[in-house]
């Protein structure tokens, strides 16, 4: 086997070992995205009230 | 501090311990039913329930793996350094299954003393190294360690 | 103390503070993260027993030491927020559970992974699995409690006091391996003691564990701002970043 497929191959543990790292890299990474888009939908909800209102009451 | 603060500092302070106390007292009184694995020796004192299945937890004795050929079945002994129980079993063993190593299987205490295995499960110990520096701990010589496999008895 | 937490406890001061703060805990994370990949995939040796599979535990190990962390921080913002009503500790408590809870089910379900071929099974109930998964089930009632109560205030309290009564199970969950006799091996680092894990493997644990306080660090300072703009949204300093934003 060259290199990268022994690498891939993990020993005969790649199912759990590549498992977990993907695992883990789609929870932190979902983790991670969520409040910057969720921060993007409330600024532009505030704006789009000012935008009705003026910025103070 | 206001008075008011105080009284919910008090009150939360009252719950932690006696949710903490209850909490202590109560693993105290589970501790039998949260033993994970009875020791060879707990089976030889007859403590380990009887007709009933339980699992027991040992090292595997080095040189006392036998196999069959033809089928998956291999019988083993189980020491804690004190006694010995002999366990059979048929399937799958886990890859970290060796000689030396700690193992917990489930199953019934037959008539004539040994160990009838329906699961043998590894139990790891908390030592990671790689391979050349195992090989050189080896070299220096060390023995069964039941200490590292099970930290109380 | 009361001064101090009201004058950087303030909603409006920590917003800004997250803004300036949280990139560079990000920016950090994710060098480390870097850095720890490469020493756990290809730097590190496999191990005397395991083989390639103790690669697992440059994420399992962080994972479940966050989990811990996570909870404890948690439960003392609550506990700050119930005491001397600080809006911001009360919303960092609540910002930080659905992390925790990730952190929790990563450790489990990595350490799932790990114990098909290792131990020969997916899952024991032994003390240190069920203490964990409690933890988990901690987590995911204090965010119920914190949807299912409408009121903001209540909920905070609410949940504090959930929190601070779990605090009980955190020791159960580091002590299980060593009180009871469990699947699960014991403590590989303990006080007083040498690492019974060798350095070309301790290393990049460390790295790893590191980047996930930071990755917390990071996105907790994020969804805390967001908490608290959504709390304020009536209020004119929201009003006037909200308009800030739009005008950039």
């Amino acid at each position: 086997m060259s290199g990268i497929q022994e690498f891939l191959h993990m020993g005969g543990y790649a199912l759990y070992v590549w498992g977990s790292y993907a695992l883990t890299l789609i929870v932190l990474a979902a983790n991670a995205l969520q409040p910057r888009i969720r921060e993007r939908q409330l600024l532009r909800m505030l704006a789009g009230r000012n935008d009705r209102t003026g910025p103070s009451r | 501090m206001n008075p008011r603060r105080r009284r919910i500092v008090i009150a939360v302070a009252v719950m932690l311990i006696g949710v903490g106390t209850a909490a202590a007292l109560a693993l105290r009184a589970f501790q039998e039913n949260l033993l994970y694995f009875y020791s060879p020796t707990l089976v030889a004192a007859g403590e380990a329930p009887a007709n009933r299945k339980f699992r027991i937890g040992g090292l595997v004795v080095p040189g006392s793996v036998m196999r069959n050929p033809d089928t998956l079945a291999v019988s083993f002994a189980l020491t804690d350094t004190l006694h010995q129980v002999r366990v059979n079993y048929e399937g799958i063993l886990p890859d970290l299954f060796r000689e030396g190593q700690g193992i917990v299987a489930n199953g019934e205490l037959l008539a004539d003393g040994t160990f009838g295995a329906t699961e043998v499960l590894a139990k790891h110990d908390e030592n990671y190294m790689p391979p050349e520096v195992a090989d050189a701990l080896k070299a220096a010589g060390s023995s069964l360690d039941y200490s590292k496999f099970k930290h109380q008895q | 103390m009361f001064t101090f937490l009201h004058k950087y406890g303030s909603p409006q001061h920590f917003y800004r503070l997250s803004r300036g703060l949280a990139p560079w805990f990000g920016g950090a994370s994710a060098l480390l993260f870097a850095a720890g990949l490469y020493g756990a995939l290809l730097l590190s040796p496999p191990d005397y027993q395991q083989g390639e599979g103790v690669r697992i535990i440059y994420v399992h190990v962080p994972s479940a030491w966050m989990s811990l962390m996570v909870y404890v921080i948690m439960a003392a913002a609550g506990g700050v927020g119930l005491i001397w009503k600080v809006k911001v500790a009360d919303a960092f408590a609540r910002a930080s559970a659905p992390l925790g809870a990730a952190f929790t089910f990563l450790a489990l379900a990595t350490g799932s992974l790990w114990g098909k071929p290792m131990w020969g099974t997916w899952w024991v109930w032994d003390a240190r699995l069920t203490s964990e998964l409690i933890l988990l089930f901690l987590y995911l009632g204090y965010m119920a409690l914190q949807t299912a109560i409408e009121d903001r205030r209540t909920a905070a309290r609410a949940g504090a006091v959930l929190a601070l009564v779990g605090l009980v199970n955190i020791p159960i969950i580091h002590f299980s391996v060593l009180w009871w006799s469990t699947l699960h091996q014991g403590p590989t680092l303990r006080p007083f003691a040498p690492p019974a894990i060798h350095m070309s493997m301790l290393v990049p644990l460390m790295v790893m564990a590191v980047a996930f306080m930071l990755y917390f660090a990071a996105v907790v300072l994020v969804r805390t701002r967001n908490e608290l703009l959504e709390l304020e949204r009536n209020s004119n300093w929201a009003r006037e970043l909200a308009a800030e934003e739009a005008a950039r």
